[in-house]
């Protein structure tokens, strides 16, 4: 088993196995996502409350359970960089990001159309709102500071660090936050009611989650391996590949 | 031997030097607070002058003004030690990198964080903050400020070697500044409407002594990766 994991973080090896294993993920994905989709927007029950429009959060919670997940992998991967240097978590972390912002970009949008019918407003300064836009503030310092250094391992070094430091700072933005708010002014948004959901409402639900991790994976192990072949183009074993070297 | 002994005085040795450097050049020390008074003023011009509208948004002005007023300042820590390699004998030194940075992020509180705290009064009795609130409002400041330059610090670190830098430290820096400004302004918002604030106190106190133990080590390494 150790051993397996000692062979994943040379990237010639990685860069063949995530190629394998990378087309049978995006597939699991398709295949959840359609069931997941056709259960929660046509199977599923209306809500009594909110009719046809609380559909949403077959998108939406997925998308932001997926930006926090995602920084966790980050986080991951920040300490395998800053201990043992392990080439392969700094280009995971390097694809992760902007699919991480990707999803909160998405989850905040998705969350704004839903409140417009609901709340009456776009934007509501709420707790959770707020956190996950700085969230996404945070995944775009990181982006901003990757590109900016030109040496793609000092970059990926210097992110992990922002990245850990972000790790610590994530609660205790997100708990001042929804203490903020109710500091200032108490609940006035009542978020999605009772905590018990109807089991016909909660397993397109689970399912659209799993759709999205196997999404996450598909796409970043594919992402890996473009980042790989960009940062060892001068390695004798891309050249020796068949599909840069040409038939 | 006595390397207690040494370490303390290398770290009030690096204490004195940033001291020193920056009376030489007082305009380190003036344009942030410059900066402070002048963007404070800019709120009753833009918003009216109304006193309530002003007393109610007198915390929140004065402590995103505190947080510009840092960020702007926040270059100063290494940027010129960087420019003539002084950082990187710092790093060579036989001392624990982390406490000498340590020295360094005093020095820059000394510089730009104290003297904010000395004229935020007198922005309070221009926004019409009630006489009340002055006492939290510097200690707010004074529990604030040092978080600031502290995990600014890391920030810095990160960006010195970069030719653009200024920009990105401000994207890096003020999502991280966020639990400071809520728990500051906040507690000066309900000190004015006479409630106690030992809960917000606490939590920036507990938020600092957090700052004081892990921003150093995150610096250190930051500015090892940005230096190698």
């Amino acid at each position: 088993m150790m051993k397996f994991f000692h062979k994943l973080g040379s990237p010639p090896y990685f860069y063949g196995f995530a190629g394998r294993l990378a087309p049978w993920l995006g597939i699991i994905c398709l295949i959840l996502l359609v069931i997941g989709l056709y259960d929660g927007l046509v199977v599923a029950p209306t809500d009594y409350q909110q009719g046809e429009s609380y559909r949403i959060i077959y998108i939406h919670v997925p998308a932001a359970w997926m930006s926090l997940f995602i920084y966790m992998v980050m986080a991951v991967c920040a300490v395998l960089t800053m201990i043992w240097r392990v080439k392969i978590a700094e280009v995971i972390a390097t694809a992760s990001a902007p699919l991480g912002a990707s999803f909160t970009f998405l989850a905040l949008v998705t969350g704004s159309l839903w409140g417009k019918p609901m709340w009456g407003t776009w934007w509501v300064w709420d707790g959770r709102l707020t956190s996950e836009l700085i969230l996404l503030f945070l995944y775009l310092g990181i982006i901003a500071l990757y590109n900016a250094v030109e040496d793609k391992r000092t970059a990926a070094r210097s992110t992990a660090v922002l990245t850990l430091v972000g790790v610590v700072n994530i609660p205790i933005i997100h708990y001042s936050v929804i203490w903020w708010n109710t500091l200032h002014q108490g609940p006035t948004v009542t978020k999605l009611g009772a905590p018990s959901i109807d089991p016909r409402m909660l397993i397109p639900l689970l399912l659209m989650a799993m759709a999205f991790q196997f999404y996450y994976f598909a796409v970043v192990l594919m992402q890996a391996r473009a980042e790989i072949l960009e940062r060892e183009r001068n390695t004798a074993w891309v050249q020796q590949l068949p599909e840069v070297n040409g038939p | 031997m006595n390397g207690q002994r040494s370490l303390s005085r290398a770290f009030l040795a690096l204490l004195r030097r940033d001291l020193v450097l920056a009376v030489r050049q007082r305009s380190e020390i003036g344009n942030p607070l410059l900066f402070f008074l002048i963007v404070t003023a800019m709120f009753p011009l833009g918003v009216g002058s109304k006193p309530q509208l002003l007393q109610a948004m007198a915390p929140g002005v004065i402590w995103v003004a505190a947080l510009l007023a840092a960020l702007l300042s926040l270059d100063a820590i290494f940027r010129s030690d960087f420019e003539d390699g002084s950082l990187e004998q710092i790093l060579l030194s036989a001392h624990p990198v982390s406490v000498l940075i340590l020295a360094k992020v005093l020095a820059h509180w000394l510089i730009t964080g104290l003297p904010l705290l000395l004229v935020s009064p007198l922005i309070g009795v221009l926004l019409n903050l009630p006489q009340g609130a002055t006492a939290t409002l510097l200690l707010t400041l004074a529990l604030g400020t040092p978080i600031l330059s502290l995990v600014g610090a890391i920030g810095v670190a990160l960006t010195v070697g970069l030719r653009k830098g200024g920009i990105i430290l401000s994207l890096l820096v003020l999502p991280l500044y966020v639990p400071v400004l809520i728990f500051g302004s906040s507690a000066v918002q309900t000190a004015a409407a006479g409630i106690p604030v030992t809960g917000q106190l606490s939590l920036l106190g507990a938020l600092l002594l957090l700052a004081l133990s892990l921003s150093p080590v995150a610096t250190a390494s930051a500015l090892r990766i940005s230096l190698s």
